[in-house]
Parts: structure tokens; sequence; C-alpha cells
């Protein structure tokens, strides 16, 4: 199995990568209660870059700061970016009260892309916790256009409550998609939810794949991803074709600041995709 | 060690250098005494550069003592290093501007013009960490162009070094005390002082050295000469401070992450970052925005910052590393293991500085040497 | 009935490797029900009598709290669901609600118990294979309670 995907040829590593460009919001939408996605469009016509499923954009709230998004919309998209963002500080909470047609920094495509490109006919487990949704999503939309070429394909996606789950509406729309397996769960909910409910962990024993030919993209919360990799290993799925998405305090975006490293990694650079076996050893340890 | 053949250059002859580099267009910066320490500044004269001083360093300890010759480069390495001057403490990166409409506009903020510095007095260790710093900015896939616009106008004059100081082991690491082509240079020089003689012996490293040197009233060194420069780099091989046993340590510390050592020094460490300002490799920044009155201004500067600060790793209103242990862990286990995964060398150049200045005296090379002691997971002897 | 019901719990993992006689008790102590969506399987408080092996449908554990109802697990086909029945004093510790239509397999607790403590061999059995389920709860419960998508700022949470 080869390496995690090195990013297409559309990485702003370039002298001058530091300085950003003007974007333009073209629509806002709330995802849940500290949660919403923005779509953009560059401000100058044709400097639209294509990227790759699991990269991220830094994104430039004037005069406030830089936050590291993934894109959360569909690579096929051609017009605009669309980012998914939880408001946890300053500089989210600023791009939260961008509205369309506002204007906003934009650096990027930068980091590593989950491999969906190498993996026709495989099994494809996606394992979302919480958020790590947004940035699995690329990677979900480009394999359910392309459907044939892949073998079964499971989503497991889990939050806090059935309040928190984003795009719930789209989950509920694979839902009904006849070959692919959908299963949503949260850790509490009221009397109104029939899913499950229970931590994500626990539906991969159900879900339907192939572990001698599954490849698992997972996104969560660290602890989660964690546990899900040891679900998945007792399942049959081997850290090798098991990927997972790492986030850390970025600066600069382009391995320089250093602020990002988890271990010998530069999670802006080497990753955020990582494929689990090559960071199995620092991911097992404490405060890395 | 270079094929070029060596010259001989009086000490009373010194002075044609800095003249030959001013001439040059250069803005000579080396040594000079300042506030009780050897820091770089500008040189106009050689008077500047610290006659007869030497610095007495150990663990948490630095003091400037009177040598009793009047050696020019007669210390070892100060606080300051040379980034410096390659990687300015404060750069202002980005101007952004919004107008009345919101539109923004981005433009390039390092607006310095790259001064043509001549360092004078680069000793070996820190010649390695230029070298080092260079693989960090300019390697692959990350070209810094602040870096890399302050850098290619640097003419270096290394100095070899006649004593080791308290807390150097640059022979441990392979990186000095003599400077050689190991590390691109365009003069080497090495200070000889006799009964009766005090002279330099220069080699050109570069074209440009050659060229320089050809300026200078300087005669061929005889064997004589060559071999007493010889051995003062031997005896300051052979009197180095501090030593470290670097065979495997990569592996060592990356398979011994739990080590009670760490919670050792965790005891010890103030989280104080001195270590990281004074490390000649460090490299790490951080970024602050900031707008004017108006708020229609912007400009993002970088500058300095050090992996032991708590909000380094601060993210979602918590920090990944949240302990002292793992953020000394993260220094140590960075510059002498996982650096090796990133730039294919060693962080470290062992000229000492953080444990000089560190304020509780940790040294490195004794970290090293406990967590060996008790190897938790030993390599196999197969290499 | 027992006829249907024996190969069935045989291939269960909950009772697999064991020898005829006890398959034979177990598949005496055992019986099919049905549950309507919406149906409370157990109450919590009252003796548990009896836990279950889910065969098709969901069953949720309910609690109140001051958020209303809570559902905080839930079970499906293949699940066994229930283990008061093994611990004193035998009251179920919560309630199950049936999220859906539920056919399960009933097992008589008080049965079973019996000859858990006349065959120790066999009770050591079921008490590994409960109390690995158990454990298995717990952690899930675990990583639940620590609110891993917990909002930053939500000093509440423990």
């Amino acid at each position: 199995m080869s390496s995690v995907l090195h990013p297409p040829d559309a990485s702003a590593l370039q002298a001058g990568s530091m300085l950003p460009e003007p974007w333009v919001v073209v629509s806002r939408l709330e995802e849940n209660a500290d949660t919403f996605t923005i779509e953009l469009r560059p401000a100058e016509e044709g400097t639209l870059r294509p990227f790759a499923p699991g990269q991220f954009n830094m994104l430039y709230a004037f005069g406030t700061g830089e936050s590291a998004i993934s894109i959360s919309g569909s690579p096929e998209n051609s017009d605009t970016r669309v980012h998914t963002i939880r408001r946890v500080g300053t500089v989210t909470s600023a791009l939260d009260r961008l509205a369309p047609g506002d204007t906003i920094g934009l650096r990027g495509p930068f980091g590593s892309a989950w491999p969906i490109e190498e993996l026709p006919g495989r099994d494809l487990v996606f394992v979302a916790g919480g958020i790590g949704l947004a940035p699995l999503r690329p990677a979900i939309l480009h394999a359910l256009a392309h459907r044939k070429d892949y073998g079964r394909i499971v989503i497991l996606a889990g939050a806090r409550s059935p309040e928190d789950l984003i795009f719930h509406d789209e989950l509920l729309e694979w839902k009904e998609e006849p070959d692919v397996e959908v299963k949503l769960t949260v850790d509490r909910a009221g009397i109104d939810w029939y899913h499950h409910v229970g931590v994500v962990t626990t539906l991969i024993p159900q879900a339907d794949f192939d572990p001698a030919n599954a490849v698992a993209m997972v996104c969560g919360p660290e602890i989660m991803m964690r546990f899900t990799a040891v679900e998945l290993n007792k399942n049959g799925l081997p850290d090798s074709r098991l990927f997972v998405t790492l986030e850390r305090n970025m600066k600069c975006a382009v391995g320089i600041c250093g602020h990002c490293q988890f271990g010998p990694e530069f999670i802006c650079r080497d990753g955020p995709v990582f494929r689990y076996d090559h960071i199995h050893h620092w991911f097992s340890q404490r405060e890395v | 060690m270079t094929t070029d053949p060596p010259v001989l250059l009086p000490r009373e002859q010194f002075g044609s250098l800095l003249e030959a580099l001013a001439r040059r267009g250069y803005r000579v910066v080396g040594p000079t005494v300042r506030d009780g320490t050897i820091v770089y500044d500008d040189l106009t004269k050689v008077e500047d550069l610290p006659i007869g001083w030497k610095d007495e360093q150990e663990g948490g300890h630095y003091r400037l003592k009177r040598r009793e010759d009047e050696a020019l480069f007669g210390y070892v390495v100060g606080p300051e290093s040379w980034k410096k001057y390659l990687h300015p403490q404060r750069l202002r990166l980005v101007k952004a501007e919004r107008d009345t409409s919101g539109h923004m506009t981005f433009t390039d903020g390092d607006e310095e013009e790259p001064v043509r510095y001549a360092f004078l007095g680069m000793k070996s260790c820190e010649l390695n960490a230029m070298m080092i710093q260079d693989k960090v900015f300019l390697g692959s896939g990350t070209a810094d162009s602040h870096y890399e616009r302050r850098r290619k106008n640097i003419f270096s004059i290394g100095v070899s070094c006649g004593e080791a100081g308290g807390t150097c082991f640059c022979v441990s690491m392979g990186t000095g005390p003599e400077v050689t082509d190991q590390t691109p240079h365009d003069l080497a020089v090495t200070e000889v002082i006799e009964d009766t003689s005090h002279y330099f012996v220069l080699t050109a490293g570069s074209d440009e050295g050659r060229e320089v040197l050809n300026e200078l009233p300087a005669t061929p060194a005889g064997p004589e000469h060559v071999s007493a420069a010889k051995q003062r780099v031997e005896h300051a091989a052979s009197t180095m401070g501090r030593r470290m046993d670097t065979g495997g340590v990569r592996e060592l510390l990356r398979e011994n992450l739990e080590h009670p050592q760490w919670e050792d020094v965790a005891q010890r460490c103030l989280t104080c970052a001195n270590c990281t300002m004074v490390c000649p490799t460090c490299f790490c920044t951080t970024v602050e925005d900031v707008t004017d009155l108006t708020g229609d201004n912007a400009e993002r500067w970088r500058s300095w910052d050090s992996c032991f600060t708590l909000d380094f790793t601060w993210m979602h209103g918590g920090s990944a590393r949240q302990s002292a242990k793992s953020r000394y862990r993260q220094w140590l286990t960075h510059k002498l293991s996982t650096w090796h995964d990133q730039f294919q060398s060693s962080g470290c150049v062992g000229c000492g500085r953080c444990i000089t200045w560190c304020p509780v005296g940790i040294d490195l090379t004794q970290e090293v040497a406990a967590i060996r002691e008790k190897d938790n997971h030993p390599a196999p002897t197969t290499s | 009935m027992s006829t249907t019901l024996e190969p069935l719990l045989r291939k269960h993992p909950l009772f697999s490797g064991f020898d005829d006689d006890s398959i034979h008790l177990i598949t005496s102590c055992a019986k099919n029900v049905r549950f309507h969506e919406g149906d409370l399987v157990a109450k919590q408080g009252e003796p548990a009598d009896e836990f279950f092996l889910i065969r098709e449908g969901r069953i949720a554990m309910e609690m109140p709290s001051p958020q209303g109802l809570m559902r905080l697990q839930t079970s499906d086909a293949g699940d066994v669901v229930g283990w008061s029945w093994l611990v004193p004093p035998y009251d179920w510790h919560f309630d199950l609600r049936a999220v859906s239509n539920v056919r399960a397999f009933s097992i008589d607790g008080r049965c079973l118990r019996n000859k858990c403590e006349s065959d120790p061999r066999f009770g050591y059995t079921m008490m590994k294979r409960f109390s690995k389920m158990m454990a298995d709860r717990l952690e899930a419960t675990r990583l639940q309670l620590i609110d891993i998508y917990g909002a930053p700022a939500d000093t509440t949470a423990p």
C-alpha cells in the first residue's frame, strides 16, 4: 500500500506564501449551536486552485488573525470553496461574523490528502466524530460521485447529541442511497432519537465491510481516533490501511514556525492526513 | 583543510581585513564586549573586538575574565548567535489594507533592504548552525524568502577555536573546533600567539574569499605557522568542557519518551525559554496580527517563539503540552532526535549555550547520559 | 418452540462452547418475546428476572435527567441486554425502552442463576462473558462521560 497521497502540485509553497489573497463570502449557513459553514470565492477571477480532500486553508479575519480550516466541500467544485468552522476562539468568532459579500483573506490549500484516488476497488469506511465529519466530507463526496469505482461504502458518524450532528440532512440523504451504509450515533439523546446512542466505536462491529480489503478514514477528537483505531484493529483492519487527520496550533502552515510539530511530523506539511502506522508510536504517547 | 595555500597575516595588519571588507561594501559585524558579555555588533576597527577577553562558562554561569594575552578571538561564544541577522527576532510579514467597500489588499511587509554583512568571527559550531538553519529555511519544500534574501549576501569569516569553553562539546557533535570544508565559508582564520609573535593563519574557502585575501598584506604561511595553528586547534579539541555520546541518540530518545529522567528534569526546569533564545539552531516563531486605530490597516508580525511556553500548543482552550515535562521533552527530542527525521542531521552543534544560560544549569549532555544509563528499549547492536 | 430456539441459542456468542446439557437448560429458561415501538421493556427498580438477546430491532437504555428523559445507550440485533439479573439485589438499574419493534429471546435470570450456583464451571464462564460485556459498556460509557465533543469553554463538563 503506498503511503499517503501527496497533494497535487497546487500548494502555495512558493515565495510569498505567507501572503493571503482576498476572497469573498458567497453564503453562510448555521450548522449547529457553535458551528457554521461559509462558502468562499476568490475576489480576483481565475485564481481558484484545485484542492485534494483533506487539505486546509488558512482563513484570515482582518486584523484578528488566521485559523487553519479544513475544506469541507466537493473537490469537483470549480467555483467556490466551502469551509465548516467551529467557534472556539477569537479568530473563529470573527469569521462567524462574516456575511455574504464580505471579504476574507485566504492562503492555501495546504497539507496532505485522503488517499481517496488510490483506492478504487476497495471498501471504504469513514468514521467521523463531531466536526470531524467536515474534513472527511470532500472524500465522501468524491467517493459517492464515483460510486462504481469503490466496493462497499460505510459512513459512521458520531456526535454529542442530535442537535450537534452536522450535515444531518445530508447524512440522511446518503442513508437513503441503496449501496451506502450510514450509521449515526450520539452520546446522549432525548426520546425523539431513533438511531444509536453510544460512542461511535460501538458502530464498527456492526458495519459491513471486508477488513481484508477495506481502507478506513477517521476524523474526530484525538481520543476518539485512538479508540476507533483500536476497534478497527479488533475487527481486522490493520494500521497500514487506516488514515487519520491530526490537528495542532498553526501559525505559518508551511513548516517553518514549528508550532504544529507532532513528533517528527509537521502537521501542516507532512499531514494533516497521516497513515496510522506512520504515527502510531507518537500518537500513543501522552502530551506529544 | 582547503586546497588553497594558507597565508600569514601579522597581528598589526589585522585591520587590513576589516578595511578590505568595507571597501567591498560589506558591513562588518562581529564580537564586541557589552554588558559583561560578548555580543555581535558593528565593527569599525580592530579595537572593537574583545581584545584580551575570555569567557568563563559553566552550567548557569558566564563571566568575562581578562586574559593574560591580547588575543582578538580568545573567547568561545556569547549568548547571541548569528541567527539574529538571518532570522530576525521581529519581522513584519504582511501589510493588509481594507477600503471602504471592504475590499482587501495584501502586500509583502518585509521591506527591509537586506544588508551585505560580513560575519567576522564565526566559530565552527556557528558555521554548522548556519548550515543547519539553511536546511531548515531553504531546504526541501520550504523556501522562507525572508531568510533567503538575508542569507545570500553574507560573507563569512570563520575562526577556529584555540581553547574550548567550559560547556563546549563540539567534538562530540562533529562540528569543530576547526573551521573546515564541512561548512562552506569564505575565509577561515586561526589565531596564534607565541612568546614573541602574534599572527593569523588564513585560508580562502571561496572565490570571493580568495579575492579578499589577495588584497591583504599577507605572505605565504610557512610549515611552522601551519603546525602552530594546528596545535592550537588540537588543544581546543582536547580540552572540551563537556562530551555527549551521540551514538544512536535519535533512537534512544524516541524509545524512551516515558523515561523517569523527564520527570526529574521537569522538577528543575523553569520553562524560562532561555535555551531556545540562545540556541543558534532554534527557529520557532509566532505571529501577531495588529491593526491601527482606524481598523483599516493591519499588519502581521513574526517574532521568535519558544516551545517552552505554555501557549505554544494552545488550541481550543487547552494546550497539548501542558506539563513542564512534556515541554522539556519536546525541546530535547526535537533537538537531538526528530531533527534527524526532519532535516537529516542533529539540531545540536555542541556550543554549550543552553547549558551556560540555563538559570539552573540543566545540562543536556547529562540528561542524555542519564537516559542512556537506564535505557528502557536498548537498540539492537547491529546498526 | 424449544426446538427452534435451541439452534439459535447455541449459535449465539454468549452461549458458544457450552455442552449439550447446559444448552438444554438454557433453552428451557428461554422464550421468544416481542415488543412494540415505545414499549417499556424493563423498569428501574423492578425485579430483574430476565435478560434479552435481541434478534431484531433496537432497545435503548433510558434515564430521567434534569434535561428530560435521556437515551444513554442503544443495543441492536445480536446484542445482550441486561446484567442486573446477575448482580444482587437483582433489580433493574435503568429503564429499557423499545425504540423500534423488537423481537428477542428472553432468558429467565433466576433459572440461570440457579444453574450458575449449582454448576460453578458454567457459572464462571457466564461471569467471564458478562463481565466482558460490562467492561466494554463501562469503557464506552467513560468515553461518553468525558464529553469528547464538548465545547472548549464548557467548564461544566465533568
